[in-house]
């Protein structure tokens, strides 16, 4: 409308800035009661953070309201138009696994702005990151809805129906575990601004949240499109704070060296977590192989490498900080010439009876659309997916006991993904005892950036890796159907496997409890600190050399 | 090529085990069916009691996990118990902030366009600039409490109650002060917007409140935070401040839209009241530790009610300012007092502290 009430009534109002001027002003500095800061960190403030957005909550509600009001509206559309009678059963069964992870690292994230707040001082940022705060309840639920919506309208609600539960139990869902804890533990200003807003947010929600709608929107999923673009418009707002405030970080000189660590940190663990997941889902979920899209490697590129590297981080260097330029181009490496994404799907597959979800065996097409996009990725892989493909049918052994030349592989302790680039695993010694890791730079992160000490200077606040962080250990020397009972994994019936490695419809060729008795789960890093120093040279030895897969 | 119909993906083209099963099955909804809130509520939150099979997997230095029952006194036999009455989630969230600043944005544009403003007592305005505008500051601290406050519940449901109690308390802070920015005009200099800070920092009458609201802001258990703020200073502070001063003498001064400023706050506690009331008295009344947590209770209320107390006799001289006298302040007083006392019996600690006044 081009005549507002304002208009005709000619009243004066404040500017925004004005407005978020007296805003800043509601706080004080409490002269009665001193606030405890309840979550420690060992960085310094000189200044307060600046808002550069300036926002207010007037604003800000109707605004989201608006943004609700899209998603939904878009959730009763494809109902409407029917999008279940067409959408791809492999794009919706991967999504048991990542909207049963996602919406935990929104919660955390949340949270992580209680913590946020109590320790950067001054007013001016906390209509920042009490927007944040709410839009992170946003994303939780709205998340939890969707998902609830494909549970209400999908073929195979199976998995979907136990979703929480699973993600307590799932070897895969404990990597978002890592992911999401991490924003809200250890040193607060780690966790919060440079784990969470600086690398998650700014480098990584795209791959999240725009490249993941685009493949759902391939494979006739109009849903999931609506919400997350919705989520991602929160982002901005995200990304903002984590900059101001990593802005009132940087003009303490003695915080230098902790950003150097925690970048680093944050970066490495950012991409193993997250190209992991996503870079999965996005090649191996989708049934749309047209060879003129992106593949997951040149979305990287575009994102991770120019829009982040490039023109974000190489940027802080002016003020005096060390970018590790290597781990960049390391990260970038592992995708583009080691094959990190195809090694974890691959691993997936490999773990199929103990997944809250089904894996469809790949056809010729896709096989071709691999071998286009990543040259030479029939030799390596093809013969696993024809053997996978083969091997799904109810009476072969699961593909991990068949012989095929796979070997299970070891965990990283750090970020959790197996230890699947063969030739990079390292292994160490914390406190006395052994660990095996996927690269140096996790190595790195547990041994040195979660201590006491960092480069000779006390960190008191750090953070620690705890917990039976190692999923094979809980199940060391258990058989695979009582581990898939004990998961929970187990249809209403008490025998047909929630997880199936095919997207048959049909009981006669569900697996059950009985094909898959008689197999014996073992935790590799067990049996390694077992062995006699030789015996477990040999194995590294043997290990980083890798396997040849031939077909069964 | 399979038919349309053969390869559909919707629900129920294929029967097979669990094709039916369509709803969230890992937890006892309270009702007889589950409601969307809980839905997208219950067990987001892991807790290494029920599904979390590897536990917390990073800690605190000190070995203190990413959530642990230590950040509160008062425990419980089962976390999970407590559902919000109010039922928020994201999208009735919105929802009702964007109507409470729809209605209050007309309400101001309107009262502007008919010349309200310029038509309130002089007096009034004075009041408005020192006392009410000294207010927002209170109203402020409790949502910067709660903020931080939603970090250490251990479900998903305590937390989300915790939390948007922050946001309600923090746009109703925005809202005084915007509100106050947008009327200053129409009062041609009449209005100082940097009274209200003075008074809250210097002013006497406000000094015991800054000094409870700091305390409380001082308290790093989340839930004595939400125990102290909605079972002690709102009811003795600042509902006091707001229906018992404000919206009471506003109109007889010429003022109609302060009231709908303040009204849309009293909708916010009755909201907050119920949850927390709902909340404690589950931990008053737990079968294993309700005693405990019924002495801890009774603690708190022997630190901040005196407190409280103290600090609205304080403002009592606010109540004399007006040129038209409102009820006496100890009528409001007294109501306040009643409240609190109604509070502690909900949540069944009447033998406890039901005696103050
Ligand atoms: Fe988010
Ligand atoms: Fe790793």
């Amino acid at each position: 409308m081009a005549t507002s009430l304002s208009k005709i009534t000619a009243q004066r109002g404040i500017s925004l800035a004005e407005a978020t001027r007296r805003i800043a002003d509601l706080g004080w500095l409490p002269t009665y009661a001193q606030q405890a800061l309840k979550y420690p960190t060992d960085y310094k403030f000189v200044k307060a953070p600046r808002d550069p957005m300036k926002q207010v909550l007037r604003s800000y509600f109707p605004m989201q309201e608006e943004k609700d009001n899209r998603v939904y509206g878009a959730l009763d559309a494809g109902l409407r138009g029917n999008m279940f009678r067409s959408v791809e059963p492999r794009w919706i069964e991967w999504m048991k696994l990542f909207l049963a992870i996602i919406p935990f690292p929104e919660i955390s994230a949340a949270r992580s702005m209680a913590i946020e707040a109590n320790v950067v001082p001054g007013h001016d940022l906390r209509t920042g990151y009490t927007m944040q705060m709410v839009d992170e309840l946003r994303h939780s639920t709205i998340q939890m809805n969707l998902k609830k919506w494909y549970m209400e309208n999908y073929i195979d609600p199976s998995g979907f129906d136990i979703t929480e539960a699973a993600f307590g139990k799932c070897y895969a869902t404990t990597i978002g575990r890592q992911f999401g804890e991490g924003f809200i533990t250890g040193d607060a200003i780690t966790a919060t601004n440079i784990y969470l807003q600086v690398v998650a947010e700014t480098a990584f929600t795209n791959t999240l949240f725009v490249a993941m709608p685009s493949e759902a929107a391939r494979n006739g999923d109009y849903a999931l499109p609506t919400v997350f673009l919705s989520v991602q418009s929160d982002e901005s707002r995200h990304i903002g704070n984590g900059h101001s405030t990593l802005m009132a970080v940087l003009n303490e000189p003695d915080n230098h060296l902790l950003l150097e660590r925690d970048i680093r940190y944050a970066f490495w663990q950012n991409h193993a977590i997250v190209d992991a997941a996503i870079g999965t889902i996005i090649e191996y979920g989708t049934k749309d192989r047209r060879k003129d899209k992106e593949s997951y490697a040149e979305l990287w590129q575009r994102w991770i490498f120019d829009d982040y590297y490039r023109s974000y981080l190489l940027p802080l260097e002016k003020y005096g900080l060390k970018i590790h330029h290597d781990d960049v181009q390391a990260a970038w490496d592992r995708i583009i010439k080691k094959d990190y994404v195809h090694y974890v799907a691959q691993f997936f597959s490999a773990g199929w009876p103990v997944n809250f979800w089904r894996i469809d065996p790949l056809d010729e097409r896709d096989f071709e659309w691999f071998e286009y996009k990543y040259p030479g990725w029939y030799k390596k892989f093809g013969a696993w997916w024809e053997n996978y493909r083969k091997l799904s049918k109810r009476g072969n052994p699961p593909i991990v006991w068949a012989d095929t030349g796979y070997v299970y592989p070891h965990r990283c302790w750090s970020c959790l993904v197996p230890c699947l680039i063969r030739e990079d695993m390292v292994v160490d010694e914390v406190d006395g005892q052994l660990y095996t890791y996927c690269s140096e730079q996790c190595r790195w992160t547990h041994k040195v950036a979660f201590a006491s000490e960092y480069e000779g200077r006390p960190t008191p606040a750090m953070g620690r890796f705890s917990g039976r962080r190692q999923w094979e250990e809980v199940y060391h020397g258990w058989d695979l159907a009582d581990v898939i009972k004990d998961l929970g994994f187990v249809r209403t019936d008490g025998r047909t496997l929630v997880p199936q490695p095919h997207l048959e419809f049909d009981e006669r060729e569900m697996w059950t409890l009985d094909d898959v008795r008689g197999y014996e789960l073992r935790s590799p890093l067990v049996d390694l600190r077992q062995m006699t120093p030789e015996d477990r040279e040999r194995h590294i030895a043997e290990y980083r050399k890798g396997f040849t897969v031939h077909k069964v | 090529m399979a038919t349309v119909e053969e390869r559909s993906a919707e629900a129920g083209a294929r029967k097979f085990p669990d094709w039916d099963s369509r709803r969230y099955r890992y937890y006892q909804p309270i009702g007889r069916k589950a409601t969307l809130y809980e839905d997208v509520t219950v067990d987001v939150q892991p807790d290494p009691d029920r599904y979390l099979l590897q536990g917390w997997i990073i800690s605190f230095a000190d070995g203190t996990p990413a959530y642990s029952p230590t950040r509160t006194r008062l425990k419980s036999s089962d976390w999970h118990a407590y559902r919000a009455p109010d039922e928020e989630w994201e999208r009735p969230h919105y929802q009702r902030q964007s109507a409470i600043v729809r209605m209050i944005q007309q309400a101001v544009a309107n009262g502007r366009a008919q010349g309200a403003v310029s038509r309130f007592d002089r007096d009034w305005v004075h009041i408005l600039q020192n006392h009410f505008s000294a207010s927002k500051h209170a109203e402020y601290g409790m949502g910067i409490a709660l903020m931080s406050g939603q970090r250490d519940g251990m479900t998903q449901m305590i937390n989300n109650s915790i939390l948007v109690n922050a946001s309600y308390k923090l746009r109703y802070a925005q809202d005084i002060t915007l509100y106050l920015a947008d009327i200053a005009p129409d009062l041609n200099g009449a209005l100082d917007e940097a009274q209200g800070k003075e008074h809250w920092m210097n002013d006497e009458l406000w000094q015991p409140t800054r000094a409870l609201v700091e305390t409380v802001l001082a308290a790093t258990d989340h839930l004595e935070q939400y125990f102290a703020i909605n079972i002690v200073v709102e009811p003795m502070i600042l509902e006091l401040f707001r229906s018992g001063f404000i919206a009471q003498a506003a109109a007889l001064h010429g003022d109609f839209l302060t009231p709908t400023v303040v009204s849309a706050a009293e909708a916010d506690y009755t909201r907050n009241m119920v949850n927390t009331v709902t909340l404690m008295r589950l931990m008053a009344k737990d079968p294993v530790h309700g005693t405990h947590n019924q002495g801890v209770m009774a603690e708190w209320l022997d630190h901040y009610l005196p407190l409280a107390q103290n600090a609205a006799q304080h403002l009592q001289p606010i109540w004399s300012l007006p040129r038209m006298k409102v009820h006496g302040f100890q009528d409001a007083y007294q109501t306040a007092v009643s409240r609190v006392n109604t509070l502690l019996a909900e949540i069944g600690l009447d033998g406890n502290g039901g005696e103050n006044s």
